[in-house]
């Protein structure tokens, strides 16, 4: 199977503000791909490097083994659901149905009309006067109907209500399940992907923190409490994440392949959200240099 | 892409075509009535002692307001096109983000840039080509009429007449597009287009159109029909002359409809002079008892015509310098195409923005 998305050593900068940098990932198909980071971390920058709405200042990207909007074929197999779902506020929704009929070979016409009859919308609207989760569906449907192989979402749900955002992400899921295609979709809401993806990239600070499987990446990172020691202590295929200690007790976050033995430890799970919060707070500590985290290495 | 294209740009060209056919209607039936009138008073004036001026000036000025209303209205309706149809086709898109929705489908943003450009800028050029052919038909009797004060190949006129307008207008709209696409802002994108419009349209007449065909130079003799003014000095001493730049009606000759570009005194040395100090003998001295001699506009006097022989004999000349109307045509064609070039030029540079540069 092709990868949806391959990257190497991708960057992009606007002048001298780096927007992305050194960015290497090879996602697989098939997979609901889950971008988190904070505001500001190069998300939209990745995603709209994926559809070619930007070009690259240095390193490749690769996306369904074709250049980024390189022509006609290369745009019907990507679809794309922009920040803000942006639609033509003139237009009703019978006219962007239209137009996505017009402008994709393979428009899927039935699914558009199910999708926008189910959601309770009048064809006639005006997308102008819809609310902020109804023109996200409309968005979404155009980029559904388009057929893609990839759906990219840059941050769809982040004007929505928590209402909204549960609907919005059921219906995305039921459309992946009946269509089988992949997903990109960014958040800077850890919670908002949990239920959905199952495969994770973190970007901080214009770079990739961590990319994998979620099961993977749940099954080999652990957190350690015990007695208070030095995380240099611990063997070499546990890397530390963080650390954090009391005057008794040392609580660290450990990525590991192979199983914890030492008895000194209380092993725990780790939620999305946790492995998310150590690797955004482990970028933060080094881009600010912080000399607290330096002290415990 | 044309369905959308043409769906987005329909209320626009709506407007535009009631516009068109409601100046086509009222220019085609007010037109024959004019062109009756005037050739019915030429002919009625032409063997008449005195000539037809008294009528050409009079059917002028009758006409006046009218002539003035189409003239200006050729004369900004490109201006009003790359505001209103060359300003906000990007512009709006960018602005809104709706481009980041319609280049995520499966058409190529050339392909979208192509179809924008062509249909709304063909639609664009063809309403003001329309304008302009309405208005040239129509107001042809006028511009005859009105060729002393507003010859036809001078500026104004000849922006407003034949085929030009095409260019201008297929020029704003390509200015506007690209304003929009640099600014990405819709108004800011007005202001621009229609400033560097304006700033273009002033500066084409005295740095390009007056270079297109090297001007013709003339050297006409001073007499009644260029002298400004004559002023005899109450203390005695050399009678004065002024001279003007020659009229461009229907009846002054090679002048008839030109644009003047200049026109000097020469003294019989070469040298060019603001007035002429006549001589004190001959036909031009100063006449006995302090008579004026008959003033400019009446029928010259005796004296007053031997002196213009006198002071041609000595070498005082005007010289002038002009484009003949005879190159109207030409001249047209000359502009239509630096501007038809220029929009083609604007109309690239934005095909390569959109792939290189814009997100």
């Amino acid at each position: 199977m092709t990868a949806v998305l391959q990257t190497h050593g991708l960057g992009k900068s606007y002048g001298r503000r780096t927007a992305l940098s050194d960015c290497t990932l090879d996602v697989p198909a098939g997979r609901v791909i889950g971008l988190v980071g904070p505001n500001g971390a190069g998300k939209s920058t990745l995603l709209n490097l994926a559809v070619g709405m930007l070009t690259p200042t240095s390193g490749t990207i690769e996306v369904l083994g074709g250049r980024p909007a390189s022509g006609p074929a290369q745009l019907a197999k990507v679809g794309f659901v922009a920040q803000d779902t942006p639609t033509y506020p003139g237009l009703s929704i019978e006219d962007h149905l239209r137009l996505g009929a017009r402008l994709n070979p393979g428009w899927d016409d039935t699914l558009a009309r199910d999708r926008i009859e189910r959601l309770g919308l009048d064809l006639g609207h005006r997308a102008g006067k819809l609310s902020g989760g109804q023109r996200a569906q409309l968005a979404l449907t155009l980029g559904v109907a388009k057929r893609p192989e990839l759906l990219i979402l840059d941050e769809p749900i982040a004007s929505l209500d928590p209402l909204a955002r549960r609907d919005f992400l059921q219906d995305l899921m039921e459309a992946v399940a009946e269509h089988e295609f992949s997903v990109v979709l960014s958040s800077h809401l850890v919670s908002d992907l949990e239920r959905v993806c199952d495969y994770l990239i973190v970007l901080v600070a214009s770079r990739v923190q961590l990319a994998g499987d979620l099961d993977t990446l749940l099954a080999t990172h652990h957190r350690l409490t015990g007695v208070r020691r030095d995380p240099a202590t611990l063997p070499a295929d546990q890397h530390v994440i963080v650390a954090s200690h009391t005057d008794r007790q040392t609580t660290l976050l450990v990525r590991t392949e192979a199983p914890i033995y030492d008895p000194a430890w209380t092993v725990g799970q780790l939620s999305l959200e946790d492995l998310v919060l150590a690797y955004m707070g482990q970028a933060a500590a080094n881009h600010n240099h912080r000399p607290a985290l330096e002290a415990l290495r | 892409m044309i369905w959308l294209t043409w769906r987005q740009f329909r209320a626009q060209a709506a407007v535009m075509a009631a516009a068109v056919a409601a100046l086509a209607v009222v220019l085609a039936l007010t037109g024959p009535g004019l062109a009756d009138d005037y050739s019915t008073g030429i002919a009625a004036c032409t063997g008449q002692s005195g000539g037809c001026s008294q009528f050409v000036q009079r059917f002028f000025h009758d006409h006046h307001g009218s002539f003035i209303a189409v003239t200006a209205i050729v004369l900004f309706v490109p201006a009003l096109i790359g505001l209103f149809c060359g300003a906000p086709l990007i512009a709006r898109e960018l602005e809104a983000g709706t481009h980041r929705l319609v280049w995520n489908q499966s058409t190529t943003r050339n392909r979208w840039l192509a179809v924008k450009l062509g249909l709304v800028g063909l639609a664009a050029v063809a309403a003001a080509g329309l304008g302009s052919l309405a208005v040239t038909l129509w107001s042809d009797s006028i511009d005859k009429a009105a060729a002393g004060d507003f010859p036809r190949m001078a500026p104004l006129l000849f922006d407003a007449r034949g085929i030009v307008p095409i260019g201008y207008a297929a020029f704003a709209f390509a200015l506007g597009v690209t304003a929009g696409m640099l600014v990405r802002r819709t108004l800011p994108a007005m202001a621009i287009t229609l400033a560097v419009f304006a700033v273009v349209q002033i500066a084409m007449p005295p740095l390009v159109r007056r270079h297109l065909s090297p001007p013709v130079h003339a050297s006409v003799a001073i007499d009644a029909s260029n002298l400004d003014g004559l002023s005899v000095p109450r203390g005695g001493g050399p009678i004065q002359l002024r001279v003007q730049a020659p009229g461009t009606g229907a009846d002054a000759g090679r002048f008839a409809g030109a644009w003047i570009l200049s026109s000097q005194t020469i003294d019989p040395s070469g040298r060019a002079i603001t007035s002429i100090l006549a001589p004190q003998s001959g036909a031009c001295a100063r006449p006995p008892g302090g008579r004026l001699p008959p003033p400019a506009g009446a029928e010259p006097g005796e004296e007053l015509s031997s002196c213009f022989a006198q002071l041609d004999r000595l070498g005082y000349r005007q010289r002038v310098t002009y484009q003949p109307a005879s190159r109207f045509w030409p001249f047209q064609w000359y502009e239509t195409a630096i501007y038809t070039a220029l929009s083609l030029g604007l109309a690239g540079f934005c095909f390569w923005r959109i792939r290189h540069r814009l997100s």
